[in-house]
Protein backbone atom coordinates (compact mmCIF):
# COMPACT_ATOMS: atom_id res chain seq x y z
CA UNK A 1 0.00 0.00 0.00
CA UNK A 2 1.41 3.24 -1.06
CA UNK A 3 0.85 6.66 1.15
CA UNK A 4 0.69 10.19 -0.31
CA UNK A 5 0.00 13.36 1.56
CA UNK A 6 -1.71 15.84 -0.50
CA UNK A 7 -4.28 19.16 0.21
CA UNK A 8 -7.62 18.30 -0.66
CA UNK A 9 -10.22 20.22 -2.14
CA UNK A 10 -12.81 19.18 0.41
CA UNK A 11 -11.22 20.46 3.56
CA UNK A 12 -8.58 22.55 4.80
CA UNK A 13 -6.63 19.61 6.65
CA UNK A 14 -4.26 17.68 4.91
CA UNK A 15 -5.69 14.27 3.73
CA UNK A 16 -4.23 11.05 3.00
CA UNK A 17 -4.45 9.32 -0.10
CA UNK A 18 -4.37 5.72 -0.11
CA UNK A 19 -4.15 3.85 -3.26
CA UNK A 20 -5.07 0.38 -2.81
CA UNK A 21 -4.67 -2.12 -5.52
CA UNK A 22 -3.97 -3.30 -8.04
CA UNK A 23 -2.33 -5.89 -6.91
CA UNK A 24 -3.85 -5.80 -3.44
CA UNK A 25 -4.88 -9.52 -1.84
CA UNK A 26 -8.85 -8.19 -0.95
CA UNK A 27 -9.58 -6.28 -4.42
CA UNK A 28 -10.65 -9.82 -5.94
CA UNK A 29 -8.92 -9.48 -9.43
CA UNK A 30 -6.73 -6.46 -10.94
CA UNK A 31 -9.17 -3.51 -9.74
CA UNK A 32 -7.36 -0.22 -8.05
CA UNK A 33 -9.02 2.08 -6.20
CA UNK A 34 -7.44 5.25 -4.83
CA UNK A 35 -9.09 6.50 -1.67
CA UNK A 36 -8.93 10.11 -0.35
CA UNK A 37 -8.99 10.00 3.66
CA UNK A 38 -9.90 12.54 6.21
CA UNK A 39 -8.64 11.21 9.46
CA UNK A 40 -10.07 7.27 9.38
CA UNK A 41 -13.08 8.67 7.18
CA UNK A 42 -13.59 8.25 3.68
CA UNK A 43 -13.94 11.40 1.60
CA UNK A 44 -13.95 10.48 -1.68
CA UNK A 45 -12.63 7.00 -4.03
CA UNK A 46 -12.04 6.59 -7.31
CA UNK A 47 -12.25 3.16 -9.03
CA UNK A 48 -10.17 2.61 -11.98
CA UNK A 49 -10.73 -0.58 -13.95
CA UNK A 50 -9.49 -1.58 -17.65
CA UNK A 51 -6.28 -4.09 -16.53
CA UNK A 52 -8.51 -6.96 -17.37
CA UNK A 53 -9.46 -5.57 -21.03
CA UNK A 54 -9.31 -8.15 -23.71
CA UNK A 55 -11.62 -6.73 -25.95
CA UNK A 56 -14.00 -9.83 -25.85
CA UNK A 57 -17.20 -7.78 -27.62
CA UNK A 58 -14.59 -7.32 -30.38
CA UNK A 59 -12.97 -10.50 -30.36
CA UNK A 60 -16.35 -11.74 -31.07
CA UNK A 61 -17.43 -9.97 -34.35
CA UNK A 62 -14.53 -12.40 -35.66
CA UNK A 63 -16.05 -15.37 -34.18
CA UNK A 64 -18.23 -17.96 -35.98
CA UNK A 65 -21.30 -17.97 -33.26
CA UNK A 66 -21.10 -21.60 -32.21
CA UNK A 67 -17.47 -20.69 -31.35
CA UNK A 68 -18.11 -17.83 -29.14
CA UNK A 69 -19.18 -19.65 -26.42
CA UNK A 70 -15.86 -19.92 -25.13
CA UNK A 71 -14.97 -16.41 -24.56
CA UNK A 72 -18.55 -15.93 -22.55
CA UNK A 73 -16.84 -18.81 -20.47
CA UNK A 74 -13.92 -16.13 -19.72
CA UNK A 75 -16.05 -13.49 -18.68
CA UNK A 76 -17.05 -14.17 -15.25
CA UNK A 77 -15.11 -17.04 -14.67
CA UNK A 78 -17.08 -17.84 -11.41
CA UNK A 79 -21.04 -18.04 -12.86
CA UNK A 80 -19.33 -19.65 -16.00
CA UNK A 81 -22.08 -21.69 -17.08
CA UNK A 82 -24.74 -18.83 -16.54
CA UNK A 83 -23.02 -16.61 -18.97
CA UNK A 84 -23.29 -20.03 -21.75
CA UNK A 85 -26.74 -19.48 -20.93
CA UNK A 86 -27.25 -15.83 -21.78
CA UNK A 87 -25.29 -16.08 -25.04
CA UNK A 88 -27.14 -19.18 -26.40
CA UNK A 89 -30.36 -17.93 -25.37
CA UNK A 90 -29.68 -15.02 -27.47
CA UNK A 91 -28.65 -16.76 -30.38
CA UNK A 92 -31.54 -19.11 -29.94
CA UNK A 93 -34.26 -16.23 -30.15
CA UNK A 94 -32.86 -14.48 -32.80
CA UNK A 95 -32.65 -18.08 -34.88
CA UNK A 96 -36.49 -19.30 -33.13
CA UNK A 97 -34.73 -22.47 -31.90
CA UNK A 98 -36.67 -24.80 -29.61
CA UNK A 99 -34.32 -26.34 -27.40
CA UNK A 100 -35.43 -29.94 -26.34
CA UNK A 101 -36.79 -30.25 -22.57
CA UNK A 102 -33.97 -32.25 -21.21
CA UNK A 103 -32.10 -29.89 -22.27
CA UNK A 104 -33.37 -27.08 -20.58
CA UNK A 105 -33.81 -29.35 -17.49
CA UNK A 106 -30.46 -30.03 -17.25
CA UNK A 107 -29.43 -26.11 -18.01
CA UNK A 108 -31.50 -25.17 -15.12
CA UNK A 109 -30.11 -27.67 -13.15
CA UNK A 110 -25.87 -26.89 -13.64
CA UNK A 111 -26.66 -23.33 -13.43
CA UNK A 112 -28.20 -23.28 -10.19
CA UNK A 113 -25.86 -25.47 -8.82
CA UNK A 114 -22.93 -22.85 -10.28
CA UNK A 115 -24.82 -20.12 -8.63
CA UNK A 116 -24.63 -22.03 -4.84
CA UNK A 117 -20.82 -22.75 -5.72
CA UNK A 118 -20.47 -19.09 -6.97
CA UNK A 119 -22.13 -18.20 -4.07
CA UNK A 120 -20.25 -20.24 -1.67
CA UNK A 121 -16.75 -18.85 -2.94
CA UNK A 122 -18.50 -15.46 -1.90
CA UNK A 123 -19.02 -16.67 1.89
CA UNK A 124 -15.80 -18.01 1.88
CA UNK A 125 -13.76 -14.84 0.68
CA UNK A 126 -15.95 -12.22 2.31
CA UNK A 127 -15.16 -14.41 5.53
CA UNK A 128 -11.15 -13.61 4.92
CA UNK A 129 -12.15 -9.84 3.78
CA UNK A 130 -13.82 -9.55 7.00
CA UNK A 131 -10.68 -11.19 9.19
CA UNK A 132 -11.97 -14.94 9.15
CA UNK A 133 -10.01 -17.65 7.85
CA UNK A 134 -12.34 -20.37 8.84
CA UNK A 135 -15.30 -19.81 6.66
CA UNK A 136 -12.52 -19.81 4.00
CA UNK A 137 -12.09 -23.51 4.05
CA UNK A 138 -15.94 -24.45 4.82
CA UNK A 139 -16.61 -22.36 1.39
CA UNK A 140 -14.33 -23.82 -0.76
CA UNK A 141 -15.26 -27.40 0.61
CA UNK A 142 -18.66 -27.31 -0.44
CA UNK A 143 -17.79 -25.30 -3.53
CA UNK A 144 -15.39 -28.30 -3.99
CA UNK A 145 -18.34 -30.38 -4.22
CA UNK A 146 -20.25 -28.85 -6.96
CA UNK A 147 -17.31 -28.51 -9.21
CA UNK A 148 -16.46 -32.53 -8.94
CA UNK A 149 -19.79 -32.88 -10.23
CA UNK A 150 -19.43 -29.95 -13.23
CA UNK A 151 -16.23 -32.05 -14.14
CA UNK A 152 -17.69 -35.55 -14.49
CA UNK A 153 -20.70 -33.95 -16.77
CA UNK A 154 -18.50 -31.27 -18.85
CA UNK A 155 -15.19 -32.50 -18.27
CA UNK A 156 -13.81 -29.23 -17.06
CA UNK A 157 -13.64 -27.59 -13.72
CA UNK A 158 -14.24 -23.83 -14.62
CA UNK A 159 -14.00 -23.22 -18.79
CA UNK A 160 -16.91 -25.76 -19.27
CA UNK A 161 -18.37 -24.77 -22.93
CA UNK A 162 -21.19 -27.50 -22.39
CA UNK A 163 -24.19 -25.30 -23.38
CA UNK A 164 -24.59 -24.51 -26.92
CA UNK A 165 -26.42 -23.39 -29.02
CA UNK A 166 -29.71 -25.27 -29.16
CA UNK A 167 -29.27 -27.49 -26.61
CA UNK A 168 -25.97 -28.79 -24.28
CA UNK A 169 -22.64 -30.65 -25.63
CA UNK A 170 -23.67 -34.03 -24.29
CA UNK A 171 -25.65 -35.93 -22.08
CA UNK A 172 -25.09 -36.66 -18.65
CA UNK A 173 -23.80 -39.49 -17.56
CA UNK A 174 -25.75 -42.49 -15.61
CA UNK A 175 -25.09 -41.63 -12.40
CA UNK A 176 -25.93 -37.86 -12.25
CA UNK A 177 -29.30 -37.94 -10.48
CA UNK A 178 -28.22 -40.24 -7.96
CA UNK A 179 -24.68 -37.76 -7.88
CA UNK A 180 -27.12 -34.59 -7.69
CA UNK A 181 -28.88 -35.83 -4.67
CA UNK A 182 -26.34 -36.81 -3.08
CA UNK A 183 -24.60 -33.44 -3.82
CA UNK A 184 -27.68 -31.87 -2.76
CA UNK A 185 -27.66 -33.50 0.70
CA UNK A 186 -24.34 -32.25 1.23
CA UNK A 187 -24.53 -28.66 0.27
CA UNK A 188 -28.04 -28.40 2.68
CA UNK A 189 -26.19 -29.59 5.96
CA UNK A 190 -23.60 -27.21 4.45
CA UNK A 191 -24.91 -24.49 3.66
CA UNK A 192 -26.41 -24.77 7.29
CA UNK A 193 -23.19 -25.17 8.95
CA UNK A 194 -22.01 -22.25 7.35
CA UNK A 195 -24.53 -19.84 8.03
CA UNK A 196 -24.65 -21.01 12.07
CA UNK A 197 -20.59 -20.28 11.78
CA UNK A 198 -20.60 -17.23 10.41
CA UNK A 199 -23.82 -15.30 9.81
CA UNK A 200 -25.00 -14.55 13.39
CA UNK A 201 -20.94 -14.55 14.85
CA UNK A 202 -20.82 -11.03 16.76
CA UNK A 203 -17.85 -9.71 15.68
CA UNK A 204 -19.04 -10.33 11.74
CA UNK A 205 -22.08 -8.36 13.23
CA UNK A 206 -20.04 -5.52 14.11
CA UNK A 207 -18.22 -5.10 10.88
CA UNK A 208 -21.27 -5.73 8.39
CA UNK A 209 -24.47 -4.32 10.01
CA UNK A 210 -25.49 -0.57 9.75
CA UNK A 211 -21.95 -0.80 6.41
CA UNK A 212 -22.30 0.75 3.50
CA UNK A 213 -26.20 1.31 3.14
CA UNK A 214 -27.44 2.00 -0.05
CA UNK A 215 -31.22 2.64 -0.64
CA UNK A 216 -33.41 0.72 -3.35
CA UNK A 217 -34.21 3.66 -4.87
CA UNK A 218 -30.35 4.68 -5.60
CA UNK A 219 -29.04 1.22 -5.95
CA UNK A 220 -31.79 1.76 -9.02
CA UNK A 221 -30.51 4.38 -9.92
CA UNK A 222 -26.50 2.92 -10.44
CA UNK A 223 -27.96 0.32 -12.08
CA UNK A 224 -27.26 -1.93 -9.28
CA UNK A 225 -28.63 -5.65 -9.86
CA UNK A 226 -28.49 -9.02 -7.99
CA UNK A 227 -28.21 -9.70 -4.66
CA UNK A 228 -27.43 -6.39 -3.96
CA UNK A 229 -30.41 -4.67 -5.15
CA UNK A 230 -32.38 -7.57 -3.71
CA UNK A 231 -30.39 -6.41 0.06
CA UNK A 232 -32.29 -2.63 -0.35
CA UNK A 233 -35.13 -4.24 -0.23
CA UNK A 234 -36.43 -4.14 -3.87
CA UNK A 235 -37.98 -7.41 -5.51
CA UNK A 236 -36.65 -7.83 -8.36
CA UNK A 237 -34.86 -11.07 -10.16
CA UNK A 238 -35.50 -11.60 -13.92
CA UNK A 239 -36.09 -15.55 -13.12
CA UNK A 240 -39.31 -14.39 -11.82
CA UNK A 241 -39.85 -10.90 -13.60
CA UNK A 242 -38.89 -11.81 -17.23
CA UNK A 243 -38.68 -15.91 -16.93
CA UNK A 244 -36.03 -17.20 -19.44
CA UNK A 245 -35.78 -20.90 -19.85
CA UNK A 246 -38.04 -22.87 -17.91
CA UNK A 247 -38.08 -21.08 -14.75
CA UNK A 248 -41.38 -20.39 -14.58
CA UNK A 249 -41.79 -24.04 -13.93
CA UNK A 250 -40.62 -23.63 -10.38
CA UNK A 251 -41.41 -22.40 -6.89
CA UNK A 252 -39.19 -20.78 -5.62
CA UNK A 253 -38.73 -17.60 -3.17
CA UNK A 254 -36.87 -14.09 -3.87
CA UNK A 255 -34.88 -13.35 -0.45
CA UNK A 256 -34.97 -9.55 0.02
CA UNK A 257 -33.37 -7.46 2.71
CA UNK A 258 -34.15 -4.16 4.18
CA UNK A 259 -31.45 -2.21 5.04
CA UNK A 260 -29.08 -2.68 2.21
CA UNK A 261 -25.96 -2.92 4.23
CA UNK A 262 -22.81 -5.36 4.05
CA UNK A 263 -24.78 -8.05 6.40
CA UNK A 264 -27.67 -7.80 3.77
CA UNK A 265 -26.04 -8.13 0.66
CA UNK A 266 -24.34 -11.07 2.47
CA UNK A 267 -27.43 -13.35 4.11
CA UNK A 268 -29.63 -12.51 0.91
CA UNK A 269 -27.07 -14.60 -1.20
CA UNK A 270 -26.49 -17.01 1.52
CA UNK A 271 -30.47 -17.63 1.34
CA UNK A 272 -30.36 -17.61 -1.98
CA UNK A 273 -28.39 -20.99 -1.86
CA UNK A 274 -31.30 -22.66 -0.30
CA UNK A 275 -34.00 -21.02 -2.83
CA UNK A 276 -31.39 -22.69 -5.55
CA UNK A 277 -31.55 -25.96 -4.09
CA UNK A 278 -35.21 -25.86 -3.67
CA UNK A 279 -35.14 -25.55 -8.05
CA UNK A 280 -32.73 -28.23 -7.99
CA UNK A 281 -34.62 -30.66 -6.34
CA UNK A 282 -37.79 -29.95 -8.18
CA UNK A 283 -35.99 -29.90 -11.20
CA UNK A 284 -34.22 -33.62 -10.80
CA UNK A 285 -37.54 -35.05 -9.87
CA UNK A 286 -39.29 -33.81 -13.24
CA UNK A 287 -36.31 -34.36 -15.84
CA UNK A 288 -37.60 -36.26 -18.71
CA UNK A 289 -35.81 -38.50 -20.84
CA UNK A 290 -35.42 -37.53 -24.99
CA UNK A 291 -32.76 -35.34 -27.11
CA UNK A 292 -30.16 -33.47 -25.64
CA UNK A 293 -30.05 -30.71 -28.81
CA UNK A 294 -32.36 -29.12 -31.19
CA UNK A 295 -30.93 -29.80 -34.77
CA UNK A 296 -28.74 -26.83 -35.06
CA UNK A 297 -26.83 -26.45 -38.41
CA UNK A 298 -23.12 -26.90 -38.01
CA UNK A 299 -22.31 -22.79 -39.16
CA UNK A 300 -25.48 -20.74 -38.29
CA UNK A 301 -26.72 -17.92 -39.99
CA UNK A 302 -29.33 -15.92 -38.19
CA UNK A 303 -32.16 -13.85 -39.87
CA UNK A 304 -30.78 -10.12 -39.79
CA UNK A 305 -32.11 -8.23 -36.55
CA UNK A 306 -30.87 -7.43 -33.04
CA UNK A 307 -31.77 -9.56 -29.99
CA UNK A 308 -31.95 -8.13 -26.77
CA UNK A 309 -31.74 -11.05 -23.53
CA UNK A 310 -31.44 -10.81 -19.61
CA UNK A 311 -30.74 -13.25 -17.30
CA UNK A 312 -30.40 -13.80 -14.12
CA UNK A 313 -26.44 -14.27 -13.07
CA UNK A 314 -25.06 -14.94 -10.05
CA UNK A 315 -24.32 -11.29 -9.66
CA UNK A 316 -27.27 -9.65 -11.51
CA UNK A 317 -28.66 -8.54 -14.32
CA UNK A 318 -26.47 -10.18 -17.10
CA UNK A 319 -27.98 -8.72 -20.54
CA UNK A 320 -27.04 -9.83 -24.05
CA UNK A 321 -27.50 -7.38 -26.89
CA UNK A 322 -26.73 -9.03 -30.85
CA UNK A 323 -27.28 -7.62 -33.74
CA UNK A 324 -26.71 -9.85 -36.87
CA UNK A 325 -26.35 -9.07 -40.29
CA UNK A 326 -27.13 -12.46 -42.13
CA UNK A 327 -23.82 -13.77 -41.86
CA UNK A 328 -22.14 -16.55 -39.93
CA UNK A 329 -20.50 -14.09 -37.53
CA UNK A 330 -22.10 -11.37 -35.67
CA UNK A 331 -22.37 -7.93 -36.18
CA UNK A 332 -22.14 -6.74 -33.10
CA UNK A 333 -22.47 -8.39 -29.67
CA UNK A 334 -22.45 -6.48 -26.50
CA UNK A 335 -22.87 -7.72 -23.06
CA UNK A 336 -23.91 -6.10 -20.10
CA UNK A 337 -22.68 -7.63 -17.27
CA UNK A 338 -23.95 -7.12 -13.81
CA UNK A 339 -20.62 -6.55 -12.05
CA UNK A 340 -19.82 -2.95 -13.85
CA UNK A 341 -22.43 -1.58 -13.49
CA UNK A 342 -22.68 -2.81 -9.55
CA UNK A 343 -19.08 -1.44 -9.29
CA UNK A 344 -20.15 2.13 -10.25
CA UNK A 345 -22.74 2.35 -6.92
CA UNK A 346 -18.99 1.38 -4.60
CA UNK A 347 -18.15 5.37 -4.87
CA UNK A 348 -21.95 6.12 -2.93
CA UNK A 349 -21.67 3.23 -0.80
CA UNK A 350 -18.10 3.97 0.36
CA UNK A 351 -18.87 7.78 1.11
CA UNK A 352 -18.32 8.48 5.13
CA UNK A 353 -17.48 5.25 6.11
CA UNK A 354 -14.47 4.17 7.99
CA UNK A 355 -11.64 3.48 5.48
CA UNK A 356 -11.28 -0.03 7.14
CA UNK A 357 -14.71 -0.91 6.14
CA UNK A 358 -13.45 -0.20 2.40
CA UNK A 359 -12.47 -3.89 1.88
CA UNK A 360 -15.54 -5.22 3.34
CA UNK A 361 -18.15 -3.19 1.00
CA UNK A 362 -16.20 -3.92 -1.70
CA UNK A 363 -16.24 -7.50 -0.55
CA UNK A 364 -19.96 -7.32 -0.68
CA UNK A 365 -20.42 -6.26 -4.08
CA UNK A 366 -18.97 -9.67 -4.90
CA UNK A 367 -16.98 -8.13 -8.23
CA UNK A 368 -15.51 -10.47 -11.13
CA UNK A 369 -12.93 -8.13 -13.05
CA UNK A 370 -12.74 -10.48 -15.90
CA UNK A 371 -16.71 -9.76 -16.37
CA UNK A 372 -16.31 -5.62 -15.70
CA UNK A 373 -13.29 -5.18 -17.58
CA UNK A 374 -14.21 -7.93 -20.25
CA UNK B 1 3.57 -11.73 -38.29
CA UNK B 2 -0.15 -10.99 -38.78
CA UNK B 3 -2.65 -13.47 -36.51
CA UNK B 4 -5.40 -15.43 -38.07
CA UNK B 5 -5.64 -13.93 -41.76
CA UNK B 6 -8.31 -15.88 -43.07
CA UNK B 7 -10.76 -14.78 -40.32
CA UNK B 8 -13.24 -12.79 -42.81
CA UNK B 9 -13.36 -15.30 -46.02
CA UNK B 10 -16.98 -16.89 -44.89
CA UNK B 11 -18.47 -13.01 -44.35
CA UNK B 12 -17.89 -11.54 -47.49
CA UNK B 13 -20.03 -13.83 -49.08
CA UNK B 14 -23.24 -11.62 -49.97
CA UNK B 15 -26.11 -14.21 -48.17
CA UNK B 16 -29.90 -13.08 -48.53
CA UNK B 17 -31.03 -14.01 -45.17
CA UNK B 18 -34.33 -13.77 -43.77
CA UNK B 19 -35.54 -10.88 -40.96
CA UNK B 20 -36.83 -11.71 -37.88
CA UNK B 21 -40.40 -12.00 -36.82
CA UNK B 22 -41.93 -10.08 -34.05
CA UNK B 23 -43.64 -10.89 -31.45
CA UNK B 24 -44.50 -9.20 -28.78
CA UNK B 25 -46.17 -10.32 -25.39
CA UNK B 26 -48.83 -9.32 -23.35
CA UNK B 27 -47.17 -6.34 -21.86
CA UNK B 28 -45.23 -5.24 -24.51
CA UNK B 29 -48.55 -5.02 -26.76
CA UNK B 30 -49.77 -2.83 -23.79
CA UNK B 31 -46.19 -0.81 -23.93
CA UNK B 32 -46.40 -0.38 -27.86
CA UNK B 33 -49.95 1.40 -27.58
CA UNK B 34 -50.10 3.42 -24.47
CA UNK B 35 -46.41 4.64 -26.77
CA UNK B 36 -47.47 5.08 -29.22
CA UNK B 37 -50.14 7.74 -27.81
CA UNK B 38 -47.40 9.68 -26.03
CA UNK B 39 -44.56 9.18 -28.74
CA UNK B 40 -46.99 12.22 -31.03
CA UNK B 41 -45.38 14.59 -29.01
CA UNK B 42 -42.44 14.35 -29.93
CA UNK B 43 -41.70 15.35 -33.23
CA UNK B 44 -40.11 13.18 -35.43
CA UNK B 45 -40.19 9.82 -33.45
CA UNK B 46 -40.81 6.29 -35.02
CA UNK B 47 -41.76 3.89 -33.33
CA UNK B 48 -41.07 -0.31 -33.82
CA UNK B 49 -40.63 -3.86 -32.85
CA UNK B 50 -37.41 -5.86 -33.15
CA UNK B 51 -38.42 -9.23 -32.11
CA UNK B 52 -39.74 -8.84 -28.66
CA UNK B 53 -38.79 -5.76 -27.77
CA UNK B 54 -40.41 -2.26 -28.51
CA UNK B 55 -38.15 0.63 -30.47
CA UNK B 56 -38.25 3.62 -30.32
CA UNK B 57 -35.78 6.40 -33.00
CA UNK B 58 -35.53 9.57 -31.80
CA UNK B 59 -33.50 12.63 -33.21
CA UNK B 60 -30.48 13.14 -30.31
CA UNK B 61 -31.99 16.63 -29.63
CA UNK B 62 -34.72 15.36 -28.00
CA UNK B 63 -32.56 12.31 -26.06
CA UNK B 64 -32.85 13.37 -22.75
CA UNK B 65 -36.18 15.00 -22.69
CA UNK B 66 -37.76 11.61 -23.48
CA UNK B 67 -35.70 9.97 -21.08
CA UNK B 68 -36.59 12.16 -18.54
CA UNK B 69 -40.37 11.96 -20.00
CA UNK B 70 -40.03 7.90 -19.70
CA UNK B 71 -38.88 7.77 -16.18
CA UNK B 72 -40.63 9.85 -14.24
CA UNK B 73 -44.40 9.56 -15.99
CA UNK B 74 -46.17 6.99 -14.12
CA UNK B 75 -47.40 4.79 -16.67
CA UNK B 76 -43.83 4.11 -18.25
CA UNK B 77 -41.98 4.35 -15.00
CA UNK B 78 -38.57 3.35 -16.82
CA UNK B 79 -36.50 3.49 -13.28
CA UNK B 80 -33.18 1.24 -14.22
CA UNK B 81 -31.55 1.76 -17.43
CA UNK B 82 -29.69 -1.94 -18.12
CA UNK B 83 -27.30 -0.57 -21.01
CA UNK B 84 -26.09 1.70 -23.61
CA UNK B 85 -24.75 0.26 -26.84
CA UNK B 86 -22.81 1.92 -29.14
CA UNK B 87 -23.14 0.03 -32.81
CA UNK B 88 -21.15 0.71 -35.75
CA UNK B 89 -22.25 1.27 -39.35
CA UNK B 90 -19.65 3.51 -40.20
CA UNK B 91 -18.52 1.51 -43.15
CA UNK B 92 -21.50 1.16 -45.26
CA UNK B 93 -23.94 4.06 -43.71
CA UNK B 94 -21.80 6.41 -42.27
CA UNK B 95 -23.51 6.46 -38.97
CA UNK B 96 -23.08 5.23 -35.11
CA UNK B 97 -26.25 3.92 -33.41
CA UNK B 98 -26.60 4.39 -29.81
CA UNK B 99 -29.35 2.19 -28.17
CA UNK B 100 -30.58 2.74 -24.84
CA UNK B 101 -31.90 -0.64 -23.07
CA UNK B 102 -34.44 0.90 -20.10
CA UNK B 103 -36.35 -1.73 -17.84
CA UNK B 104 -39.09 -0.55 -15.69
CA UNK B 105 -38.64 -2.81 -12.30
CA UNK B 106 -41.79 -1.62 -10.92
CA UNK B 107 -44.41 -2.76 -13.88
CA UNK B 108 -42.12 -4.93 -15.58
CA UNK B 109 -41.59 -4.03 -19.28
CA UNK B 110 -38.63 -3.13 -21.34
CA UNK B 111 -37.89 -1.41 -24.26
CA UNK B 112 -35.24 0.40 -26.35
CA UNK B 113 -34.41 4.06 -27.43
CA UNK B 114 -32.23 4.18 -30.76
CA UNK B 115 -30.26 7.46 -31.69
CA UNK B 116 -28.47 7.91 -34.49
CA UNK B 117 -25.39 9.73 -35.28
CA UNK B 118 -23.24 10.88 -38.01
CA UNK B 119 -19.92 9.21 -38.32
CA UNK B 120 -17.84 12.74 -38.77
CA UNK B 121 -20.06 14.29 -35.52
CA UNK B 122 -20.61 11.72 -33.04
CA UNK B 123 -21.89 13.91 -30.42
CA UNK B 124 -25.00 12.99 -28.17
CA UNK B 125 -26.09 14.68 -25.09
CA UNK B 126 -25.63 12.33 -21.81
CA UNK B 127 -28.17 11.13 -20.04
CA UNK B 128 -26.27 10.94 -16.90
CA UNK B 129 -28.60 13.48 -15.52
CA UNK B 130 -31.24 11.19 -15.58
CA UNK B 131 -29.76 8.01 -14.67
CA UNK B 132 -26.70 7.41 -13.09
CA UNK B 133 -25.86 3.87 -14.41
CA UNK B 134 -24.91 6.12 -17.31
CA UNK B 135 -21.97 7.16 -16.04
CA UNK B 136 -19.66 4.15 -16.63
CA UNK B 137 -21.64 3.31 -20.05
CA UNK B 138 -21.03 6.46 -21.81
CA UNK B 139 -17.34 6.45 -20.39
CA UNK B 140 -16.97 3.00 -22.01
CA UNK B 141 -18.41 4.53 -25.29
CA UNK B 142 -16.14 7.38 -25.51
CA UNK B 143 -13.38 4.79 -25.02
CA UNK B 144 -14.07 2.42 -27.67
CA UNK B 145 -16.08 3.61 -30.47
CA UNK B 146 -15.11 8.06 -29.44
CA UNK B 147 -18.58 9.34 -29.02
CA UNK B 148 -18.62 12.30 -27.25
CA UNK B 149 -21.24 13.34 -24.72
CA UNK B 150 -22.71 16.78 -24.35
CA UNK B 151 -21.74 17.87 -20.46
CA UNK B 152 -19.13 15.88 -20.03
CA UNK B 153 -15.85 16.89 -21.70
CA UNK B 154 -12.55 15.72 -21.13
CA UNK B 155 -13.79 12.18 -20.04
CA UNK B 156 -10.75 10.05 -18.61
CA UNK B 157 -10.05 6.47 -20.14
CA UNK B 158 -12.24 3.96 -18.40
CA UNK B 159 -10.88 0.27 -19.79
CA UNK B 160 -7.88 1.89 -21.69
CA UNK B 161 -4.90 3.35 -20.38
CA UNK B 162 -4.08 6.55 -20.63
CA UNK B 163 -2.67 7.83 -23.93
CA UNK B 164 -4.04 4.84 -26.12
CA UNK B 165 -4.32 6.10 -29.90
CA UNK B 166 -7.60 5.46 -32.26
CA UNK B 167 -11.03 3.58 -31.07
CA UNK B 168 -10.66 -0.30 -30.91
CA UNK B 169 -14.33 -0.99 -30.53
CA UNK B 170 -14.52 0.61 -33.99
CA UNK B 171 -15.13 -1.89 -37.27
CA UNK B 172 -11.99 0.38 -39.03
CA UNK B 173 -9.74 -0.42 -35.79
CA UNK B 174 -7.14 -2.76 -37.37
CA UNK B 175 -7.70 -6.01 -35.61
CA UNK B 176 -5.83 -8.23 -36.88
CA UNK B 177 -2.44 -6.20 -38.09
CA UNK B 178 -0.82 -6.77 -34.27
CA UNK B 179 2.21 -9.15 -34.01
CA UNK B 180 2.76 -11.67 -31.74
CA UNK B 181 5.23 -10.96 -28.99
Amino acid sequence: MQVHQQVSEYSDAIDLMVNMGPQHPSTHGVFRLVIWVDGERIVKVEPHIGYLHRGSEKICESEQYSQIVTLFDRLDYVGNLNNELAFCLAVEKLTETVVPERAEYIRVILCELNRIASHMLFYGVYGLDAGATTPMLYGFRERERVQELFESVTGARMMHNYIRIGGVKEDVPDDFDENVLVLLDHLKRGIDECDRLLSQNEMFLARTKGVGIITGEDALDYGVTGPALRASGVIEDVRVTDPYSIYSRFDFGIPVGSNGDCWDRYYVRVEEMRESIKIVEQAISDIPNGDISAKVRRIIRPPVGEVFVRTESPRGDLGVFLVSDGSDKPYRVKVRPPSFANLQALEYMLKDTYIADAVLVLGSIDIIMGEVDR
Amino acid sequence: MPMRESSNISSKREIKAPVVREYLDQRGENLHKILKESISDFPGAEISVSIDMVTVKIDSVQLVKICEFLKYTEKFGFDYLSCITVVDYEEDQERFEMIYHLISIRLHHKMAIKVSLPSNDPTVPSVLGVWKSADWFEREAHDLFGIEFEGRENLPPLLLYEGFEGYPGRKSYPFHDYGEW
